[in-house]
């Protein structure tokens, strides 16, 4: 038999992530809590998914134009205009996906031909890289570093530009390190984008969960909304990830070409989610803020709970992680994360899953109730003081 | 940090002082601070622990009465609402807007106690016109908790 499968989906390694979820499957404990979430721990709120409900009542049941709702994109339109300041054109330059996750395999596709270059930070979500190479793009990964904040600085893109870079991927608020992007950061990346002609990914799923000023989005500042495909979507901002709901907003011309795409691969996102969302988009910003206050308290629990371990941690401004360092037991990521499971029973993510530069971190989720958080923040000190004893140890 | 605060201490009265301060990113003196004083100003008027007592070999009775009083001279409806709150069983009274005057809820151990207290006390009041008595069957949700369900984590235990 000839070899039935794609060189090119073959090649790509599998996530990081999965590795470790599997090992939690297998022990099937119930004792293990688990901090290696990325999903709200919140239910979506109830006037939304009566929305919902409603619209199946009424037998809102088909397809939609390929665009979305056009109620929906309207939508869009006024939140990106009341929340950015900035006007998009519902008809032309507005795409409803499903999830941000397909606006980004989407929007590479349009974007690149063949061999052309794709700028991603590091650490950051897993599905950049895979899918800038299945869009036939050469991946440029730019390593964070830990004394920047994990913020992106002119510099790292201006060293990593070629004469074949396309695009910049810009994926903040940063899971899994929860590092923000302010206005002066994004200014500067601005112009570098600007100079060499590049196409900013701005992928703002987390937008919403910023503590520390509100968000900015880089396709407000002069001269970026002509350059910039915005992703964004229902998951975070409202507590929607089982309704896969993203959207892309952009330049008529590379929108267009994205909805090509989702036109003949998904033709529309579910219908009972568009629903959904319009209600979530009128009527969900004081969802938003009691659900961000909420994490913010979560935040400087974990932050304080780290400080008084002697855990290295920067302070994140944003999303629902923090990225504490773990240098100082002299062991890799993979392997604290493995031992603090079998041992403690904590799943955390090792921040290897997010790019090597996540080597030496750990990402944990504060997308739990601080009861649960102070029983695995129990436990990681006791995990803490013991490897610590071990070290000593060691040594003497 | 008032509002943050009393919005925490609302839902978790028995929240660690020092673990507040650190969820509200402001120091422990200041919470101690700010509570004694909305305390000293009957912004805080009490602590309560939210009970399902039908889990409990207790029995009570709760009732909800509508009464349509007449106002008194100069008082309003005041001084009547006062002669009922003054009664221990009486859990609660709210002047309401609408096709009745005060809203009284009731707590009694049985059925007969409470009909007894609005026979023979409330509704002999001079002021009191007519009362209407609303027995509570079950609570499904009471102070924002919905009550007998724990809800599981149905979440995947590592996702990106």
């Amino acid at each position: 038999m000839k070899n039935p499968l794609s060189e090119a989906v073959v090649h790509i390694k599998p996530s990081g992530i999965r590795k470790f979820f599997d090992i939690v499957s297998e022990m099937n404990d119930p004792e293990v809590i688990s901090l290696g979430v990325g999903e709200p721990d919140f239910d979506t709120p109830w006037h939304i998914r009566d929305e919902g409900i409603y619209s199946l009542e009424r037998g809102r049941t088909h397809y939609t134009s390929n665009s979305g709702l056009m109620e929906l994109r309207q939508e869009v339109c006024n939140y990106m205009y009341r929340k950015q300041g900035i006007s998009y054109d519902a008809a032309q330059e507005v795409l409803i996906t499903v999830g941000g996750s397909e606006a980004i395999d989407i929007g590479l596709r349009a974007l690149i031909n063949p061999g052309e270059e794709v700028l991603i930070p590091q650490p950051s979500y897993v599905s950049y890289e895979p899918c800038a190479i299945l869009a036939g793009a050469k991946p440029v990964i730019i390593n964070l570093k830990a004394e920047n904040e994990f913020r992106l600085t002119a510099e790292e893109v201006e060293n990593a530009v070629t004469d074949r870079t396309k695009v910049l991927i810009l994926p903040f608020p940063n899971n899994p390190t929860g590092a923000i992007m302010e206005r002066k950061d994004l200014e500067a990346v601005a112009r570098v984008a600007i100079e060499h002609d590049l196409i900013v990914m701005s992928d703002e799923i987390y937008g919403e969960l910023t503590y520390k000023g509100k968000h900015v989005s880089i396709a407000s500042l002069p001269g970026m909304k002509e350059r910039t495909v915005l992703i964004n979507g229902f998951s975070k901002a409202y507590a929607m990830t089982g309704w896969r709901l993203g959207y892309a907003c952009g330049p008529a011309a590379i929108i267009q070409q994205m909805m090509k795409i989702h036109q003949f691969a998904i033709m529309c996102a579910p219908i009972t989610s568009q629903c959904a969302a319009v209600e979530a988009l009128k009527n969900g910003d004081d969802d938003i803020v009691e659900m961000c206050t909420a994490y913010n308290q979560r935040r400087r629990y974990l932050l304080n709970a780290f400080r008084e371990m002697g855990l290295e941690c920067f302070e994140p401004y944003g999303a629902f992680y923090v990225f504490p360092c773990i240098r100082q037991f002299g062991m890799t990521s993979d392997e604290f994360a493995t031992r603090f499971l079998a041992e403690e029973k904590v799943a955390v993510v090792p921040g290897t899953a997010f790019g090597e530069s996540g080597e030496g971190f750990l990402r944990i989720s504060y997308a739990y109730s601080l009861e649960n958080l102070k029983v695995a923040i129990g436990r990681m000190d006791r995990f803490v003081k013991k490897l610590r004893a071990e070290n000593e140890k060691g040594q003497s | 940090m008032r509002e943050e605060l009393l919005t925490v201490i609302e839902k978790n009265s028995r929240i660690d002082l020092k673990e507040l301060a650190v969820i509200l990113g402001v120091e422990e003196i200041d919470v101690v601070n700010e509570i004694a004083a909305m305390e000293a100003e009957g912004v805080i008027c009490g602590y309560h622990t939210l009970i399902n007592w039908e889990k409990t070999s207790i029995e009570k009775v709760t009732a909800l009465i509508e009464v349509r009083v007449t106002p008194q001279r100069g008082q309003g409806f005041d001084s009547v609402a006062e002669r009922i709150y003054k009664y221990p069983e009486v859990r609660s009274v709210y002047l309401i807007s609408g096709g009745f005057d005060l809203m009284v809820i009731l707590e009694g151990k049985t059925l007969r106690e409470v009909s007894t207290f609005v026979s023979e006390k409330l509704s002999t009041l001079d002021a009191v016109l007519s009362t209407a008595t609303h027995f509570i069957l079950k609570k499904y949700k009471d102070h924002g908790c919905t009550i007998g369900q724990k809800k599981e984590d149905e979440r995947e235990m590592i996702t990106p």
